[in-house]
Order: C-alpha cells, then structure tokens, then sequence
C-alpha cells in the first residue's frame, strides 16, 4: 500500500493553523452544522452586509478535513458577493461529485485540493459541511437586500 | 513461536477474505467478523441441495430444509447451554433480539413508576429500546456508572436496584472498553430484587464460553455475523416460561396454529416469536459458525486472543502520544482496544491508518452516553478476531506511530 496519502500540507495546515477559526462578535448570521455520525460540529459566523459577505469565521470541533474546509472555504468568499458565495459553493459540491472542469477548479484555488474526497465516501460529509452550512444560511431564508 | 506461526497459517487459509488480501490487516472484529470457508460451503450447500421454505411443505425437500434449520437451532442451544431448544428463537441480530424483548415482554410487563436499569456502558441497541419501552409505560430508565476503568462495582450495582425495579439490561463484555461485567453475580442481585435480567451477548458469545444455566441470566441476545456466522441472523435466547408469557412480536404466517376470522391461536415456542418465512440459510451458516468454533476450540481461540490482547496492550501503551479508554490490564480488554492519539482526530487516524491498510473503527461506536461519560466525543477502536497475528498488531502500531508526522504536529 504505497500510495500517498491523502493528508498534504495545505490541508494539514489550514487544520492546524487556521485563519478564520475564532469567534466573530459582530456576525450577523450564524448557524450550526453537525455530522451525528462523526461528531463533527462547527458553528459558521457571517457578517453580510449589502449583499456582500464582508467576514467570517468559524468555532467548533472535527476531524482535519471537516476543519481545514471550512477555513478554506472562508478563504474563498470573504469579501465576494452572496452570489460569488454560492456560486463557489456549488462548484464545490460538484467537484466532491466529480463533475467539475479544470477551469471551475482552478476558482476554488487551494479548496481543490479535496478533490480526491470523491473516492473517500466515509469524509465526503465532512468536506461539505461548511460549505452546506453555508449555503442554508444563504439559502432561500437570505434575503437579498433592495437595490 | 514458530508454532504460532503455524497456527496462524492455518486458521487463516480457512478465512477467504483473509487470504486473498495480505495488504488488509483487518482489526474491526467487533463490528464484524471474517467468514470461513466452511460457512460458506454450508450456506452453499444449503441453496444448492436444501432449499425449499421450511416448515411449510409437505414434501421431502421441504422436510429437508427444515431439518437443516432446526439442526441449526440445536447446534446454538448446545453451543450456549440452554435447556431447551423452544428458549432458543432465530431473529437477524442482537438489536432485533432486544427489540423483541423490549416489545413483547417489557411493553406487556412493565407498569407506571417502575424501573429499567441499564448500564453508562451499553450499546445503543441496549439502549434504546429500553428508553422507549419505559416512556411507553411511564417507568423510569436508570443507569449503573462505572469507574475510569470501567468496572462496575456490585455497591454501585445494589445503590441503583429498588424493589421497583423490574427489568435488568447489560452488556457481558463492553464493545468500547472491552470489559467483562459480572454477569452471573448482577443475574443474582437482579433476581433478588424481582427483575428479569437481559444479557447483551453481542461482544461475548464469539468470545469466551457463554453458558446460560450457569449464568443464570433470563435472556440472552447475540448476532452471528460477529463470529463468522454470515449478517441477517442472530438469536434470542429466553426462559421458557417467560417466552411463554409474552405476546407474540411479529404476526404473520408461520406463527399461527389457527386463525379464524376474529381470532387467532399461536404457534408453540419457539415458532411463536419466528413470523414469516425464516432465515433458513442463514441458520445453517450460523451452524456451521458454530460447528467451526467448535472444531478450534475456545482454548485456542481465547488463548491467541489473549496473546493479541496483551501485545496490544504492550505496543500501544509505549506510544506516549496514544491513550486507551478503560483499564491498564489487558485481561480487561478482550481484544478490543479503544484509544486516543493527542491533537488527531479519530476519522482521520482510521483514514491513514486505511491509507496503509489497517482497517479500524472510528466514532462513537454506538455507544454515545459511554463516550460522554468518558469526556471524550469520538475515538478510534481496534478489535481483534483469533485469525489476527501479532504482525498485523505491529502494522497497526507502526502506521499510528506516523500518523502525527503525517499530520504536520510534529
Ligand atoms: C455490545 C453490542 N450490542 C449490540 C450490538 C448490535 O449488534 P447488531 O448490529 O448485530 O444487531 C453490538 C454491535 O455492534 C454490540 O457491540
């Protein structure tokens, strides 16, 4: 079994040193993501303001791949708009499927790195839950603000 | 030693999925185990020259069949030393098996105000349908703690019995922490006090000799997939007279002695609690898993298990990053080896340790309230089996000593 493993050092260093990991007083969205079978368990805090996700940040407790998403992720869509967001979010979602082309990869930057999580069935759960959580506080609840 | 290496040869050339796949080091015996060869011709064997839906036909292959499947049934009384093959009834697993007494006895028996007492330690399938029988009949579902290293005391035990107490639930031997409880001197203490004492066999039965008499317990619940038997069978064993007593679980065909328009009269112990078409197959692979243990011998089995246990014990206690659940003693453990690395995640360790072939389990094994107890939310778990070696515990050892490098801790 000489394969390499899965776990590079992108990965292993946004779980041990990552960024958007602290709490984010001043969010104005929050909501919880669990996976009852892991344990996995993070709260997503977003400050959206006019339509544009201007922080983030996330607390809670998992495994390496369940975290370093969710910093990546933050990585990702501080600063884009709410559109941007799900945008991302859904090339992610495809690309765990294994439906995505080189060019929407390379928009997901360092987050493309879990692409093999397509053939770990087991942490595929664990490699969404950020970006699930996310896209259901942004989902149909969000309101777009007026123009 | 080079005996054992023999030893080793021989019980694993009868494992297939041993054999063909030396890259796998398979430690999750507790989830299930590997199949030999033996049960599987059984099972063959069965299809290919048996196979008619037993119980039901009036012709000889029919007979046959049920023969087989009734065989089957002996083989398991004899096996865990029941009296009487009407106490032993065929359903498709340990949790069904408790479910079945969980409906039919503690539903029709228990009443307001009265107590269940269950362990910190149970599994969730001996959990479970022991909190929703209680709700159901407005009693109270209590539980016995256990010490850090795991042993439940028999104080501890008698502080938590009332003389409302009417229903006993635990596990022989824990499938996190590995140990034994007292079984036999809990039976008693249950008796006294007025309670049926229900066993969880699921971790002991494929693991040391379980004898119902001598332990004295009212019923006992294992599956057969756990000791080579295939998945889809398991068994209830219940004394006779309170299987008497119960109701019917299931209804259906098969159960029946006659049905009129508005009523029904039941079949005989055990077909009472067997509705529709049985697991004939099935039975006989749990047979032949039987006849198997039989041939090795529980001398044997416990011994290498005991010798895999120890050396457990001994290799992952030298990692000092490594912390195992329960007692320092591996004649605690019974194989089954639950442990924390410092600063990974459990999912992740059992993802690298995959990465070199080592298959363990991780999470909460089922057992949520244990692991709150133990202030810990997930853990990695390796569980021997007989066909085990002491290489594949140094593989095991060897790829969770990489697994913080691997990380980027140290
Ligand atoms: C102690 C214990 N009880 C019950 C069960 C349930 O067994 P099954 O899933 O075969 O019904 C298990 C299996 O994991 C167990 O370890």
């Amino acid at each position: 079994m000489a394969h390499n493993t899965f776990y590079n050092e992108i990965l292993t260093d946004h779980n041990l040193h990552p960024a958007h990991k602290h709490d984010l007083p001043d969010a104005n969205m929050e909501l919880e993501g669990v996976n009852p079978s892991c344990g996995d368990d993070i709260i997503l805090k977003l400050k959206v303001e006019d339509g544009t996700v201007v922080d983030g940040a996330f607390v809670g407790d998992g495994c390496a791949i369940s975290q370093a998403s969710a910093d990546m992720m933050l990585d990702l869509i501080i600063g884009r708009s709410v559109d941007d967001a799900k945008h991302l979010s859904d090339i992610f979602l495809r690309m765990i499927k294994g439906h995505i082309t080189d060019e929407e990869k390379e928009e997901l930057e360092e987050a493309s790195v879990l692409e093999d999580i397509s053939h770990m069935p087991a942490r595929v759960k664990c490699a969404v839950l950020g970006w699930h959580t996310m896209d259901e506080m942004l989902g149909e609840d969000y309101e777009k603000p007026a123009d | 030693m080079a005996d054992r290496k023999a030893m080793d040869d021989e019980i694993r050339r009868q494992f297939p999925l041993v054999n063909n796949h030396p890259e796998i080091a398979y430690l999750d015996n507790s989830a299930t185990m590997q199949k030999p060869s033996y049960v599987l011709d059984a099972m063959r064997d069965f299809y290919e020259e048996e196979n008619a839906n037993p119980l039901r036909g009036l012709y000889d292959l029919s007979m046959r069949a049920t023969e087989q499947y009734e065989n089957a049934r002996e083989l398991v009384r004899k096996f865990i030393n029941a009296e009487d093959t009407a106490e032993i009834i065929f359903t498709r697993n340990a949790t069904e098996s408790l479910n079945l007494v969980g409906y039919s006895y503690a539903r029709t028996f228990l009443r307001e105000g009265d107590e269940v007492l269950i362990t910190i330690m149970e599994h969730h399938s001996n959990l479970l349908p022991w909190m929703q029988a209680a709700k159901a009949a407005g009693a109270a579902l209590k539980y016995v703690e256990c010490d850090e290293n795991g042993h439940i005391s028999t104080e501890k035990f008698r502080e938590q019995i009332t003389d409302r107490t009417r229903i006993v639930a635990m596990t022989q031997i824990s499938n996190v922490l590995g140990v034994k409880n007292d079984v036999k001197e809990f039976a008693k203490i249950a008796h006294e006090a007025g309670a049926v004492f229900v066993c969880d066999g699921a971790q002991s039965v494929p693991h040391i000799p379980v004898d119902v008499q001598d332990l004295d317990v009212d019923f006992l619940a294992f599956s057969g997939h756990k000791m080579g038997g295939p998945m889809g069978i398991g068994v209830l064993y219940g004394k006779r007279k309170l299987l008497e007593e119960m109701p019917p679980f299931l209804y259906g065909g098969e159960m029946i002695e006659y049905v009129k328009r508005d009523s029904a009269t039941y079949a005989e112990l055990p077909h009472k609690f067997e509705a529709g078409t049985v697991n004939a197959a099935g039975a006989v692979g749990l047979g032949a898993a039987i006849r198997f243990y039989n041939e090795i011998g529980f001398e044997t089995i416990m011994e290498r298990e005991e010798y895999l246990s120890r050396r457990m014990m001994e290799e992952l206690s030298a990692l000092p990053y490594v912390h195992i659940l329960g007692s320092k003693d591996p004649a605690n453990h019974h194989g089954i080896y639950t442990f924390t690395v410092d600063g990974v995640h459990p999912h992740d360790i059992a993802a690298i340790l995959d990465e070199d072939g080592v298959d363990v389990r991780a999470g909460h094994h089922c057992a949520q309230p244990l692991m709150k107890f133990m202030h810990t939310l997930s853990t990695t778990r390796a569980s021997v089996g007989f066909y085990n070696t002491g290489e594949e515990i140094g593989r095991l050892v060897k790829s969770l000593s990489t697994v913080r490098e691997k990380m980027g801790i140290v």
